[in-house]
């Protein structure tokens, strides 16, 4: 079996007030040293079968299609044996 | 003159829709199972708000993905007329009927208030009814209606006229003062290129009746139902 876990962040270039909103909630915890917080999604997929290669191209379209929005969002991921 | 309004699994204004156009325009109108795929003696077709699918990945990224959203999309490029208010917008956004995408609100707080919009083109056939810049007492209510396009998107828009409506105050000034969600440019609604596609955060459906506080939004419908006059006798 495969697994993929696939990292959503929104791109650099776009506001995030969860991520700003957090980052001032640990700066009250007395975390000062924080250059920023980003807040992402993490998606795992299991898949029935071992060929990495499907997995790879199989993946890539599903974040282009649906787990991502092209517009706003990077995503990566890693596809490991399970 | 027939309208359809769709349901998806988690919508909640359909109703609202439905009610205002039976009720209060006497038009004919049918509600539209989101697994429906024949929508061929519609005019209109109404994408409501709600939650669709719970907003689960991001609003309307599952719901553009239903049966009936290749007949709305084949609709749309043949000129039929379609209007996605709240949810319904973030569902053209997310499809590709209409550009850009939402962000969750600037203050990450779900806002449901009263706001005022200006009238920015009042030369489609969702406005027509409206004076130039117009100013509209309409209610929103949403977490994701922070409008965001990169600059050309913005550009376009700006140069082909598709800022339909920005969020103002009472008495029209646009700034940022002004602003609940954070929208680029204070956009609060847009129109495709060939103007016969509508998006807006604000909900029209729950201001076209003065027992519910505003009617500012009766004038949409009823410009769509002006224009649907002239494309035939009905």
């Amino acid at each position: 079996m495969l697994k993929a876990e696939i990292n959503i962040t929104l791109k650099r270039t776009v506001a995030d007030p969860q991520g700003i909103t957090i980052k001032h909630a640990l700066e009250s915890l007395g975390y000062k040293d924080l250059a920023n917080v980003r807040i992402g999604k993490l998606v795992v997929i299991k898949l029935n079968f071992k060929d990495k290669k499907r997995a790879e191209q199989e993946i890539n379209e599903m974040c282009k299609k649906l787990l991502a929005n092209p517009i706003i969002e990077d995503y990566h991921f890693e596809i490991k044996e399970e | 003159m027939k309208f359809g309004v769709v349901v998806f699994p988690g919508s909640n204004c359909d109703r609202d829709c439905f009610y205002v156009i039976k009720d209060v325009l006497k038009k004919s109108v049918a509600y539209i199972w989101h697994k429906d795929t024949d929508i061929a003696d519609l005019d209109c077709v109404i994408l409501p708000g709600g939650f669709s699918y719970g907003d689960y990945l991001r609003t309307g990224a599952i719901a553009r993905f239903s049966p009936v959203m290749k007949s709305i999309a084949g609709f749309a490029r043949k000129g039929g007329t379609v209007i996605g208010i709240c949810n319904g917008f973030q569902i053209l956004l997310e499809a590709g009927l209409l550009p850009g995408v939402m962000l969750r609100n600037r203050g990450l707080h779900f806002i449901c208030k009263y706001v005022y919009v200006k009238t920015e083109n009042n030369h489609t056939r969702f406005t027509s009814l409206y004076n130039a810049e117009q100013i509209l007492k309409i209610p929103i209510a949403h977490n994701e209606g922070n409008y965001y396009i990169d600059a050309a998107g913005l550009k376009e828009l700006k140069d082909n006229n598709q800022i339909v409506f920005r969020y103002c105050s009472a008495t029209g000034e646009v700034s940022e003062q002004f602003n609940p969600n954070g929208a680029l440019d204070n956009i609060a609604g847009i129109v495709n290129k060939k103007g016969n596609v509508l998006g807006m955060m604000p909900h029209p459906e729950r201001s076209s009746e003065r027992e519910l506080g505003a009617q500012d939004g009766y004038f949409i419908f009823m410009s769509i139902v002006k224009w649907l006059k002239t494309q035939r006798a009905w």
